[in-house]
């Protein structure tokens, strides 16, 4: 297992200098003089020669590459042109938010996806099995941000039920002092329940939102699994013994069918990275999705480069996180 | 049984089809039907209307009727998911022959290429595409294109993998056929179905990643009506609060088409590709 991990590792590191290099590479192509365009539209001529100097523009792009790689591992992302903070301290502070909202919505996922493809594929053909993949396959075609607009527009604008935007309330928000940064935890730590129940209320529609892409494909993978297994001889076995029909459901088929669906939720908890951008800039949700998207806005170009390879180097860590746990669940997978 | 019977008998299929015909013919026709000048297209006295008898899907804050404006939307987002899926299909094609052909350093370059692109999560990889060469049509074309770019160089290469294998291929390479020749007669015509499969599937997804960089407004610019740009400025002047049809209907009809499409392409999958 070990030498399975190591080598997995191993053949990580190109892919990693692969991102490193076309993330340094698409800077570098934009139009015009790099030290101009991060130096920001009201710089002075001698803050541009400035910037140059520290960048290291005016040395040979191999060197720069190296240089950016060095202060990569160094975890050093620069600083943004507008707000001067350094990028790897901003990422510290956002990061709890993003991966707290994509838990969330992978909880939300799992646990109404899994139980829907069950049902869809225990009652194969029937009007439920067609009800539920069809909503799997609207929820496949939906823009997330249109629907988290919509779902603002009915839970909290008519109904008034929960917050539009937001982390945690203004007048919570003022006397509460997070410790780690995740607010579920924080609460957690503090046995603050009121302070819990605020956090979570304002979690509900983000989760939903980016949750809804991961539901519908988990339920279709599970339904698929599922109706693979049930198919088998040891369940029509378990079923001529006179197994009670849930046991067969839930213990012989659903273990076995567990493997692509895990595998499927590793995969969709990567992708939230991404999914994420759209849905904070939505709900205003202070994570590095919405982070990016006032770096574009604003033309900052070391915040959306810092985004861009932080986000993918970890989207590419769980990928192989989720490898590994493939090969420990099943011991017939052995790296090639 | 052949694949358009199979076809016929696949109700999403049917379904599909028929929507992204008359999605097609919308979009085609919308010059002839409705002519429109989206830049002089505004009437402040119209500003935020509701649905009503004379526009259908409401005004918008500049008294733009909104009916017309997802009209002409919808054939901006289908013409940069076809182009984008076109780009991505014949650069991921060619690749992929290439690698699965020739093999060797060729095909570990490639792949290490096609590593590098998957390791980004899709939106954001078009994202930096698009923040380099600054917002515009095109650069969401090329941007949702790059990012289709691995899935066909995947496909095609590990078809010509088990392809160039054959015995009618090595029967046509000892007749001194040249590798161009064995490529386009021989192996290509054998690829196509899954590409096409695979091609209507991912015209859903490029609408879809397309009108999300427009909503993040990295896409179309003003004039130019685009449905993921009419959400992003209901959104920006909060008009998706105060008057929800400029929101409702645009992200209805991106829904519809990326629908129409994901419908299709199950279709075409169930009758061009039955084993999977």
């Amino acid at each position: 297992m070990w030498k399975y991990i190591a080598k997995r590792l191993l053949s990580l590191l190109p892919v990693l200098l692969g991102i490193t290099l076309l993330v340094f590479v698409l800077l570098h192509l934009i139009p015009g003089d790099p030290a101009v365009v991060l130096s920001g539209e009201r710089a002075t001529p001698e803050q541009v020669e400035a910037l140059r100097q520290q960048l290291g523009l005016n040395r040979p792009l191999p060197l720069q590459y190296l240089a950016f790689l060095e202060k990569l591992i160094r975890f050093d992302f620069g600083t943004s042109i507008i707000s001067g903070i350094p990028i790897a301290d901003e990422i510290k502070n956002r990061w709890p938010a993003t991966f707290e909202l994509s838990v969330a919505a992978m909880l939300i996922a799992i646990t109404l996806g899994i139980p829907a493809g069950i049902f869809a594929a225990v009652r194969k053909n029937s009007w439920l099995d067609n009800l539920l993949m069809s909503g799997s396959l609207i929820g496949v075609s939906l823009p997330v941000y249109w629907l988290g607009l919509l779902l603002i527009y009915l839970f909290a604008v008519n109904l008034q039920l929960l917050p539009p935007s937001g982390r945690i309330s203004v007048e919570t928000g003022f006397n509460f002092k997070p410790i780690t940064n995740f607010y579920v935890l924080d609460s957690l730590f503090r046995f603050d329940i009121a302070n819990l129940k605020d956090v979570l209320v304002h979690l509900i529609l983000p989760a939903l939102t980016l949750g809804t892409i991961p539901l519908a494909i988990i339920a279709r993978i599970t339904r698929s699994a599922m109706l693979e297994v049930l198919l088998q001889d040891y369940i029509r076995t378990a079923k001529a013994k006179g197994v009670p029909r849930y046991l067969v459901i839930f213990q012989h088929a659903l273990k076995n069918a567990l493997l692509p669906i895990s595998t499927t939720i590793g995969l969709q908890f990567g992708n939230l990275l991404g999914g994420a951008i759209l849905t904070e800039t939505i709900f205003s949700w202070p994570g590095i999705g919405s982070w990016i998207y006032e770096g574009i806005l604003a033309r900052d170009y070391p915040v959306v480069q810092g985004g861009v390879v932080f986000v993918s180097v970890t989207f590419v860590l769980i990928n192989l996180l989720v490898d590994i746990s493939y090969a420990l669940f099943d011991p017939r997978i052995q790296y090639k | 049984m052949n694949p358009l019977k199979r076809f016929l008998q696949s109700t999403s299929g049917k379904i599909g089809l028929i929507l992204t015909i008359a999605i097609l013919l919308i979009s085609l026709l919308a010059p002839i039907l409705h002519p429109y000048d989206p830049a002089t297209d505004r009437n402040y006295l119209l500003r935020l209307k509701p649905p009503n008898s004379e526009h259908w899907f409401g005004t918008d804050g500049l008294g733009r009727d909104i009916l017309v404006l997802v009209w002409y939307g919808m054939r901006t987002s289908l013409t940069v998911g076809l182009i984008s899926v076109g780009l991505g299909l014949i650069v991921g094609l060619i690749l992929g022959l290439i690698a699965g052909y020739f093999r060797g350093y060729i095909e570990t370059v490639i792949g290490w290429l096609t590593d590098i692109l998957l390791a980004f999560p899709s939106i954001l990889l078009a994202i930096a595409i698009v923040t380099v060469s600054g917002p515009s049509l095109q650069s969401v074309m090329i941007a949702v294109g790059v990012v289709q770019i691995p899935i066909y160089i995947r496909l095609t290469r590990s078809m010509v993998l088990s392809l160039r294998e054959q015995e009618f291929v090595i029967a046509t390479k000892a007749l001194g056929a040249s590798p161009t020749r064995i490529i386009f007669n021989h192996i290509l015509p054998s690829t196509l179905s899954p590409l096409v499969v695979q091609a209507t599937l991912s015209i859903g997804t490029a609408t879809l990643e397309a009108a999300g960089l427009g909503f993040l407004g990295l896409g179309a610019q003003p004039p130019t009506p685009e449905l993921g740009t009419m959400l992003s400025d209901a959104f920006k002047s909060g008009y998706s609060l105060s008057s929800p049809w400029t929101t409702i209907f645009p992200g209805l009809f991106i829904t519809l088409t990326v629908l129409a499409f994901n419908l299709l392409g199950d279709g075409l999958r169930d009758s061009l590709d039955p084993r999977s």
